[in-house]
């Protein structure tokens, strides 16, 4: 197929699977083979386009013009591509997990579930296909208002909380922070594409620069860059299988996707190292790493730890983007994709924890290890390559950008890192601990593993985990041609 | 032949349909003859909206008299604009009005509804396409006097002091705006609007002429509910029957607006409004009190009806704020936010109508749990509220989009900022309902019954999917006013 089929597809396939899904909703085998048969075919649909792109191509779509000048248009290049090989491919292994979570704690209004599941699908994905600034965000606002319901899946006063606190800053930021930002863009250079080289025009004044930064990279709120990151600790209500998939990997990464594409296509990573006026975005990154590994260290309930973990993860490839130099963009591409399979096997993990033994907190992990040990195996992998401990993904991402902050003399950027990997074994190792060495307390009723497909799909995303090294070739050769490094 | 005089047929059909339907008597022939009306003036209103793309604007004779003597019809690009919206309300809400006057009406008295609608009809479209300042006043008091009858037919009894406290408003505006005229024609001895422009230029800064203004912009103000001569406007809207109040709502503000437009762009000009009289920042602060206050008011009302009608006080706001910048981009947002507002806002409150009829009213506290019981109707109001609010992929979108450019271009950054932020309110009220709807369980009384029926579903849909639709294809709503707008400022200069 061509290029603008494969597009197309990549839009299409999880919409017409979500309607498909809809309409097989009274028969659940049927449904659960249509997520699972759709997301194959998304997969496939996506890494079809990867030789294209790797020998350099940008396959393109232009559907119709949504303003005069301003097209509704898709184009895939390296980063959108990574982007989409992580959705897609991870949608797989977590629709295979979600069958097994939703079936065993019999949720309610699973139809709903897997509907906008796939919807979220579609949104992400155009996300990352989008060939300019209003494409992506007319996906990105779709994103969040298609989650929503799922955030809110089990209608009691608690998801209302939590889905007014995830709708009121996701939304809030775009449209008063990032909105302006595009439109002012718009203004300024006349022009929405994502180019290369950026789109200013030349002589743009540092001031507009750095404002309009300020305004876009604290307008993407799904970044989580602090003082905007309580939507993700709130979305936190939701079942599992949205915090793993689409809070660990597809929302919160559209968001750091966006941050790395407005600053290598919009304002060009040359002109910002040039002109200076991004150097406080390093300084905010490196406070969000810590302040929220502080803040995961003192969370006792297992997924808010986890969540305020992926705050403080995002931010590091903020500061990688923030560095502006072709080694610390591929940084934080691959970091992208590291933290991508490493926090999906911790949520997986959390959630098989709740569906076999109905445990929340960490404080009631002691011994959990000896019942359920294929599950904190694989949190075990996870935790430590989030540390960054080789042969992890962890490892290799971090490698970068650590080399990247001393190639660059940035110290700051140095210590933020070194304290961050310190404060994430803090909060990490002692679960990993309590599970294998201590003894269960007391009068703990005894269970056995959470619901096969939930371990297999552990499983599935530890090996990514670990075997990084076998397919890193792929996101490597991405993340350099979009660096030029 | 008969495309050649599509100017007077767009007016004189639904104006003869109304005593037909008197003589006729019976409610569902009366309902066939006013969808009819309603279609052909849509068809014709097209017709004429794709001649002005194509050739430029029409003149047309009336009796054959040329104007300035007789009175002339002129289609131009935001006068097609307008009939375009108007005509094409109104025959999406005619199918809906069947059902409507059917519940809501006493029996027997169907057919009056439709003589009223189609003089309403007529009233809006003949404002829209008369080039004479006092046939105008003709066809703006044809059109108020039948919204006052339209909104007295409510069910509820308040909807008799509803409508009799816009009577008295609406007929205060109406006088201010024919001593308007009035002076104008002392002043210049003509009545046509574009000869009565050329007259004006020699005396911009004659008293008399700034007290026309005075009253023009007073008396049209009244009528379009610009803040803070909005009162009437909530409690007709919450108390009318639930057609009449998606078609005024959509229609009969937006009207008033264009007619404001149209006197002070095409007769008084620039000149006299920026530099002798500081109109457009007295029209700005007025929009933002508008937009501040009345989306405050909204987000504190417990019935919904109520709630979106402050809504439409503060998207007024919006219209009039574009509008004030004086300026291509300004003017297009304002254009565009006409019809955008109009078809989001129609659509909303013909879902409303379906809610009220089905739970017996709109309180906040009556919708705990209708996505179960009424899904289709549900999702309507979620997805025209998120037009509301501006979300991309919704015509609202466009509308703001062009607000916050032209604020952006004229230097007032703030004022981009203010639009913004102000929509969050939107959100705000648009979710409460989604809370209410379903996040909530239903308060125990809600009726087991399915979702409406298709003939009040259907055409609340059609305006849903055109909130969406001009959200994506921006092709005929920005093309247009960008046109109209490019006009208005042409002629001003």
């Amino acid at each position: 197929m061509s290029g603008a089929a494969l597009i197309a597809s990549g839009l299409l396939v999880p919409t017409v699977g979500a309607a498909g899904i809809a309409l097989a909703g009274r028969w659940p085998d049927l449904r659960e083979s249509i997520t699972l048969g759709t997301a194959a075919l998304l997969f496939a649909s996506v890494l079809a386009l990867v030789p294209q792109v790797l020998a350099g191509g940008r396959p393109q779509l232009f559907v119709l013009e949504l303003m005069p000048g301003i097209a509704l248009g898709f184009r895939v290049e390296p980063l959108g591509m990574l982007f989409a090989l992580i959705a897609s491919g991870l949608w797989i292994v977590n629709s295979i997990y979600s069958i097994g979570y939703m079936r065993g704690n019999e949720e309610a209004h699973q139809t709903r579930f897997y509907v906008c599941f796939a919807l979220a699908i579609a949104a992400t994905i155009g996300i990352a296909y989008s060939a300019n600034l209003l494409t992506l965000f007319l996906f990105y606002e779709m994103l969040t208002l298609i989650t929503y319901p799922l955030v809110t899946h089990h209608g009691d006063a608690e998801a209302r909380a939590g889905g007014r606190v995830y709708l009121g800053l996701l939304l809030g930021t775009s449209i008063v922070l990032l909105l302006p930002a595009v439109i002012a863009t718009w203004w300024i250079a006349g022009t929405l594409e994502f180019l290369p080289r950026g789109i200013l025009p030349p002589g743009t004044s540092n001031a507009t620069i750095g404002l309009l930064l300020a305004l876009a990279m604290f307008g993407i709120g799904k970044a989580a860059l602090m003082p905007f990151h309580r939507w993700l600790p709130a979305a936190m209500v939701a079942p599992t299988p949205v915090s793993a998939l689409l809070h660990a990997v597809a929302v919160v990464k559209a968001g750091v996707f966006t941050v790395v594409k407005v600053i290598v296509y919009v304002f060009g990573v040359d002109t910002l190292a040039q002109l200076r006026s991004a150097d406080w975005l390093a300084p905010v990154a490196g406070f969000t790493i810590i302040a929220a590994s502080v803040i995961a260290l003192r969370s006792d309930n297992l997924k808010r730890r986890l969540a305020y973990s992926t705050v403080s993860q995002l931010s590091y490839v903020v500061l990688a983007g923030a560095l502006l130099t072709p080694l610390s963009v591929v940084g934080a591409v691959l970091h992208i994709a590291a933290h991508a399979v490493s926090k999906i096997t911790l949520f997986f993990a959390a959630g098989a924890i709740y569906t076999a033994s109905g445990k929340t907190e960490v404080s009631q992990l002691d011994g959990i290890g000896r019942r359920m040990p294929w599950t904190m195996v694989a949190f075990a992998i996870g935790a430590l390559s989030l540390i960054g401990i080789p042969p992890a993904a962890g490892f290799v991402s971090k490698w970068f950008i650590f080399s990247a902050a001393a190639a660059g003399a940035q110290y700051v950027a140095l210590v933020v890192l070194a304290v961050s990997t310190v404060l994430n074994a803090a909060y990490f190792l002692p679960i990993v601990y309590a599970a294998f060495f201590r003894a269960p307390a007391a009068g703990s009723e005894a269970h056995g593993e959470a619901p096969w497909t939930m371990v297999a799909a552990m499983m599935v995303t530890s090996i990514l985990v670990l075997g990084f090294a076998a397919y890193l070739g792929v996101p490597l050769a991405l993340a350099r041609a979009l660096a030029g490094a | 032949m008969t495309l050649a005089h599509l100017p007077a047929l767009e007016v004189v059909v639904p104006l003869i349909a109304a005593p037909l339907t008197l003589v006729l008597r019976r409610a569902s022939v009366a309902w066939i003859l006013t969808m009819a009306a309603c279609a052909f003036s849509f068809v014709a209103a097209l017709l004429l909206a794709m001649e002005v793309a194509r050739h430029g604007p029409i003149s047309y004779a009336i009796g054959s008299w040329p104007p300035p003597w007789g009175i002339e019809y002129r289609v131009d690009a935001l006068s097609a604009f307008m009939l375009v919206l108007v005509a094409g309300i109104a025959t999406v809400v005619a199918p809906f009005a069947g059902r409507s006057v059917a519940l809501e009406l006493p029996a027997g008295q169907g057919y009056l509804f439709y003589t009223m609608y189609c003089l309403c009809v007529a009233g809006l479209l003949g404002m829209s396409i008369t080039g004479d300042a006092f046939n105008l006043f003709v066809f703006m008091e044809i059109a108020s006097l039948s919204s006052y009858v339209l909104i007295a037919l409510g069910r509820d009894r308040r909807a008799l002091l509803a409508s009799f406290q816009y009577l008295i408003l609406g007929t205060i505006g109406a006088t201010f705006f024919v001593i308007g005229v009035g002076l104008l024609f002392l002043k210049t001895g003509t009545l046509n609007l574009a000869d009565m422009a050329e007259r004006l230029q020699g005396m911009r800064t004659d008293r008399s002429v700034l007290a026309a203004l005075a009253f023009i912009t007073v008396g049209m103000s009244l009528k379009a509910a610009l803040f803070p001569l909005h009162l009437w406007l909530p409690n007709a809207y919450a108390y009318a029957p639930s057609a009449v109040t998606a078609f005024l709502a959509a229609t009969a503000t937006k009207v008033s607006v264009y007619v404001v437009l149209r006197f002070y762009f095409d007769v008084f000009g620039l000149v006299l409004l920026t530099e002798v009289l500081p109109m457009p920042g007295i029209l700005r602060t007025l929009s933002i009190l508008a937009i501040v206050t009345a989306s405050l008011v909204a987000l504190w009302q417990s019935d919904l009806k109520r709630l979106f009608a402050y809504s439409s006080v503060a998207q007024i706001g919006y219209i009039t704020l574009g509008a004030s910048l004086a300026t291509v981009d300004g003017l297009t947002a304002s254009i565009v936010h006409l019809f955008n507002h109009g078809i989001t806002k129609g659509a909303l409150f013909l879902l409303l109508g379906i809610v009220a009829y089905h739970a017996g009213g709109t309180p906040l506290s009556g919708v705990r749990g209708l996505a179960r019981s009424m899904p289709l109707t549900s999702f309507g109001i979620v997805l025209a509220g998120l037009s509301l609010v501006g979300v991309p992929g919704t015509a609202g979108f466009v509308s703001k989009w062009y607000l916050v450019l032209a604020s952006f271009e004229a230097g007032h950054w703030w004022l981009g900022g203010l639009v913004v932020a102000t929509s969050l309110i939107a959100l705000a009220y648009v979710w409460r309902f989604v809370e209410a709807a379903y996040l909530s369980a239903p308060s125990g009384a809600m009726p087991t019954a399915r979702d409406a029926p298709l003939s009040l579903l259907v055409p609340a849909w059609v305006l849903v999917a055109a909130c969406i639709w001009f959200g994506f294809d921006t092709s005929f709503t920005v093309e247009a006013a960008r046109r109209a707008a490019l006009q208005l400022l042409e002629v001003a200069r």
